[in-house]
């Protein structure tokens, strides 16, 4: 355990290497989110009806996009991906081979460290956006549907890290994954309410698109925080998003044993 | 002589890019792919934003769909003459290789701009144009050659602006030596010009149509292709601004390049 603990401490400080690219990253963001704000608020003062099918307020729409935006800082993988398929390729993984650490649970503090790192750098511009959208944040239902969520958010940058690690595996396979990569994203881009909430979707879709992970991975978090999901449905989505992370894990373990059988180290 | 030497120059770099891609046919059908589901993606989310409401402003949704091919047709176009190019530059500074291209006789903004090209990018443009058809189909457009060539001229413009802005991102590397992550930031930028100028009020639109002019870049030409401009100043504005950010961004180009020390000495 001590070991991972030094590794979350080194990850630590050589992600904070890199705070004024995280700033510049955070600051660049809010552009297109200030811009998405502004196109929603103009279709609900053109069209007061707007919500009359997903059930959202001009409020709760600006709302919900604030949310992506915290829940995104905490949870999203930055540039995981990328480096376990580097490892992979250029065969630093070798040394996780020989020594007593295990490769998913090093990343998996890496991963930590970094959203750690991140959170610091984004909490003040991040704050500063928030407190001139004030007006627009509510408090959650209850103090239990609080709780619910950061258990929640937890899970939630679990399942994104494990998607992203078996991802990363394709790399035994494969010399460029970045594509695949690009067109999970783009999957996950949509069916996890980056782009809008999914309750805006006509509900056949919806209900098809809570079959695959994806809107654990973003959307099941805000919507108990917006109380959207409560009582028997907020405790069943916490069950599911459970089972998606176990069986991500099992995906990502899967992933790497059969991939190290495959490995024959890089110029070995 | 000059023009000549420079045209010959590009159709062998062009050679070299094809000769490049061809050797990944895999991942190059892909990052065509992944592009489609990208502007996919965005022409859903116009549906999802117009089964909210009838028009945002006064873009009706065909008009957005008009747009939103405009806004990929211009980045698409960007993307194949200059993105690889302008991501590269700091990897150029970095690693000490701009040396070798500084000491051709060639103009080096020439060589730096335009090594590589980026031939999927066409396959999507050409996806775009489709899409626009088809939304002009819609909305009953017949444009006259007038309106054509505007549009044409004006994406060119669109193209040059986006190109000097990023441009001028890459050249900070002379400075910071790790610029990609700003170059990636811009990127951010191409998000809000598909987005119908109507949606912004205030200090945001001021400064995103006349400092940062990416309010403009699609939608003005947009708004000549479906006649709805409601004077000459915006696409003279546009141009303005183009020329302007042209100059300024030659000019950092200089001041940074005298900066250059190579790397390792």
């Amino acid at each position: 355990m001590k070991k991972y603990l030094h590794v979350v401490n080194v990850g630590f400080q050589s992600n904070l290497q890199y705070r004024f690219n995280y700033l510049a990253r955070t600051l660049f963001s809010f552009i297109p989110l200030f811009a998405m704000l502004s196109l929603w608020r103009t279709i609900y003062s053109g069209n007061a009806a707007a919500g009359g099918h997903s059930g959202f307020t001009e409020a709760q729409m600006v709302f919900y996009y604030l949310l992506v935006a915290v829940v995104d800082v905490f949870t999203a993988v930055n540039e995981d991906d990328w480096q376990i398929a580097a490892d992979i390729r250029e065969g630093a993984i070798s040394q996780f081979l020989l020594k007593p650490v295990d490769y998913l649970w090093y990343r998996l503090c890496l991963f930590v460290a970094g959203r750690i790192a991140f959170v610091a750098m984004a909490a003040v511009p991040l704050a500063v956006f928030i407190f001139f959208c004030r007006g627009y944040f509510l408090a959650p239902p209850s103090g239990l549907a609080f709780g619910v969520f950061l258990v929640s958010l937890v899970l939630t940058a679990l399942l994104q890290f494990f998607i992203s690690y078996a991802m990363a595996m394709l790399a035994f396979w494969l010399l460029e994954i970045s594509t695949l990569v690009f067109i999970l994203f783009a999957f996950e881009y949509l069916a996890s309410g980056h782009l809008f909430p999914l309750d805006v979707l006509p509900s056949g879709i919806k209900q098809i698109l809570f079959l695959t992970p994806f809107p654990y991975q973003l959307y099941f978090p805000i919507q108990v925080y917006m109380g959207k999901a409560a009582g028997l449905d907020m405790w069943r989505g916490l069950a599911i998003q459970t089972l998606w992370v176990v069986a991500a894990y099992g995906l990502a373990c899967f992933m790497w044993r059969r991939g190290v059988k495959k490995y024959s180290a890089f110029g070995g | 002589m000059g023009l000549a030497r420079y045209l010959n120059l590009y159709v062998a770099l062009w050679k070299n890019s094809v000769t490049r891609e061809m050797s990944f046919k895999g991942n190059f059908l892909l990052w065509i792919v992944v592009e489609i589901l990208w502007f996919g993606l965005q022409l859903c989310f116009v549906s999802v934003l117009y089964a909210q409401t009838d028009s945002i402003g006064t873009w009706t949704q065909w008009q957005m769909v008009l747009l939103v091919g405009a806004s990929n047709f211009i980045q698409q176009l960007y993307q194949a003459f200059f993105l690889t190019n302008c991501t590269n530059l700091s990897e150029l500074v970095r690693t000490g290789k701009l040396d070798f291209l500084l000491l051709l006789p060639v103009n080096t903004r020439f060589l730096v701009s335009l090594r590589v090209v980026d031939l999927g990018a066409f396959v999507n443009a050409l996806l775009a144009v489709c899409v626009m058809a088809f939304a002009a189909m819609k909305l009953h457009l017949a444009p006259s050659a007038g309106q054509l060539f505007g549009f044409a001229a004006l994406c060119v413009v669109g193209i040059m602006i986006h190109y000097s802005l990023m441009f001028i991102l890459a050249t900070i590397c002379f400075w910071t030596v790790r610029a990609q992550g700003i170059v990636w930031g811009y990127y951010n930028l191409f998000n809000i010009a598909r987005i119908p100028d109507e949606a912004f009020r205030g200090a945001f639109k001021a400064v995103f149509t006349f400092v940062l002019p990416v309010l403009l870049v699609s939608n003005v030409p947009t708004r000549v292709l479906a006649d709805t401009l409601a004077s000459w100043h915006s696409w003279a504005l546009l141009l303005g601004v183009g020329i302007a950010w042209s100059v300024i961004s030659e000019w950092f180009w200089r001041v940074s390049l005298r900066r250059y020390t190579s790397a390792s000495s």
